[in-house]
């Protein structure tokens, strides 16, 4: 093992780590951001209601990230409408096309985790908060959504480790995350085994951190006690 | 008879599963400070009968008025009665506590949180005011010390009896209880009857379904017998337990005893 060459591309290799650390961060935030109502109208009784969020979550789910970055990177510029279109200066950049991609992905996911988590509640404690008088909002507002957070956090910081890992796909469409920048090097250095080991490092301390960090949320949300009842 | 109008009053409550027929016209009414047990064997439509007052379930016909008040209901589709006026039913269900057989609290909570979150979110009340009567109510069902735990910290009388304090705390004007201690150590029945012993000497107008006979004949103004979704006797205790007329109450009377 060649520990000069790791320490010599150490900074560069921070770089790409730093990329897909905002990737991800931006894709789960605004991803949840997304689900939200997603994942809620997907548990409404009326099928009207569930069935537009049921076709997005049936597409994002049922098709690779791959092929979807594809179709946003290579395939929405085939469309004049788009390269006209305002979003443009967006849309034409491998960044931003990610952060797209892997946003309107993860909600599918994330939508899913909720929808799951929201039917997880014990029907007798949403009939408490109607039989106190809160209106359908309220329940939903004060005591479901609470309630839901602690059902589908770990299964939510589960599909923030898989993106994490997911987040290698945007080295397809050129950007120079962890995954890309280490293909990079290693086209200068013929080096892969050192490269992608310091790689393998960066993504295992990410994941690492991110498990120890929603332990600590897990803690003191109190996810434990509310489960099994 | 005075003028004010009773304050629950149920007329003629009709509701069937697909085609079983649970309730078949079920009429009650409970004046000021009426205490009214609701007995009968499993499947007799209690449980039922209590959760369609406040709509938890949808009953089919019938009319529920409160303080002379009637919920404004509309049939759907499948032919259940729905409410009519969401805002309506809110105020009215803020009105009616309800108790449930398996406490029902929020477990992400703590014990004063599951009280005061109601009459914050309904009442309009401010934290403060909220925590002040939560915690009164508290010490008066005997767990002012586990403000700040979590139900799940809690055994099941501890938890009955928050779940009755976060009742209370909403002011109801009507207090419902489906079969409060079925779900109960027996050690634990006690501390949770005692509670409800108490709010009957304070005069509170409470209807009870429960399978604690004793407990029904010590503290009830009027017991209820249902039997296959009718009233099958009705009366003071003395008559319903010691002089049942029809003969399905008398047996049942004398296998509880």
């Amino acid at each position: 093992m060649n520990w000069e060459l790791i320490i010599k591309w150490l900074p560069r290799i921070a770089e790409g780590a730093w990329l897909t650390l905002e990737l991800v961060g931006i894709a789960v935030i605004a991803g949840l951001i997304l689900a939200i109502p997603l994942g809620i109208a997907r548990s409404s009784r009326h099928w009207y209601v569930r069935a537009l969020p049921y076709g997005y979550i049936f597409f994002f789910r049922g098709t690779p990230l791959l092929v979807q970055l594809f179709l946003v990177y290579y395939g929405l510029a085939q469309f004049e409408a788009v390269r006209e279109g305002p979003l443009w200066p967006f849309l034409r950049d491998a960044y931003w096309c990610a952060i797209v991609t892997l946003t309107l992905h993860t909600a599918a996911y994330i939508a899913e985790i909720l929808r799951g988590a929201i039917q997880a509640i014990p029907p007798g404690e949403i009939e408490a908060a109607r039989a106190l008088g809160m209106s359908r909002w309220q329940a939903l507002l004060y005591i479901i959504l609470p309630r839901a957070a602690r059902i589908g956090l770990p299964a939510y910081s589960n599909e923030v480790i898989l993106m994490l890992k997911a987040s290698a796909l945007a080295s397809t469409i050129t950007l120079l995350e962890l995954t890309g920048m280490s293909r990079t090097i290693i086209a200068r250095t013929y080096q892969p085994v050192e490269i992608f080991f310091a790689a393998g490092v960066f993504y295992l301390v990410a994941a690492y951190v991110l498990v120890q960090g929603f332990r600590q949320l897990e803690r003191r949300l109190r996810v434990d006690a509310c489960q099994g009842r | 008879m005075t003028g004010s109008p009773p304050a629950l009053e149920i007329r003629d409550l009709h509701k069937r599963y697909g085609e079983h027929e649970v309730l078949k016209g079920i009429s009650l009414t409970a004046r000021d400070g009426d205490v009214i047990s609701i007995l009968g064997s499993s499947g007799s439509g209690k449980s039922t009968f209590l959760r369609c007052i406040n709509l938890l379930e949808n009953p089919h016909r019938g009319q529920i008025i409160v303080n002379g008040e009637a919920f404004k209901l509309k049939p759907s589709q499948t032919g259940e009665l729905h409410a009519a006026n969401n805002k309506q039913i809110n105020r009215l269900r803020s009105e009616i506590g309800f108790v449930f057989q398996s406490f029902n609290l929020w477990p992400h909570m703590s014990v004063l949180d599951n009280i005061t979150e109601a009459p914050r979110r309904v009442l309009g009340l401010s934290k403060a005011e909220a925590t002040e009567r939560a915690e009164a109510l508290l010490a008066k069902v005997g767990i002012a010390d586990k403000r700040h735990v979590y139900p799940n910290q809690l055994s099941g009388g501890q938890q009955q009896r928050a779940a009755i304090a976060r009742t209370l705390c909403m002011e109801p004007k009507v207090i419902l209880f489906d079969e409060p201690t079925s779900a109960l150590d027996p050690e634990m029945v006690q501390e949770v009857l005692s509670v409800i012993r108490a709010l009957a000497e304070e005069g509170r107008t409470m209807l009870l379904v429960t399978h604690e006979m004793n407990f029904a004949r010590q503290v009830s103004s009027e017991v209820v017998f249902l039997h296959q979704g009718l009233v099958e006797e009705q009366g003071t205790p003395q008559q319903v337990f010691d002089n049942p007329l029809s003969a399905r109450c008398k047996q049942f009377m004398s296998s509880n005893h």
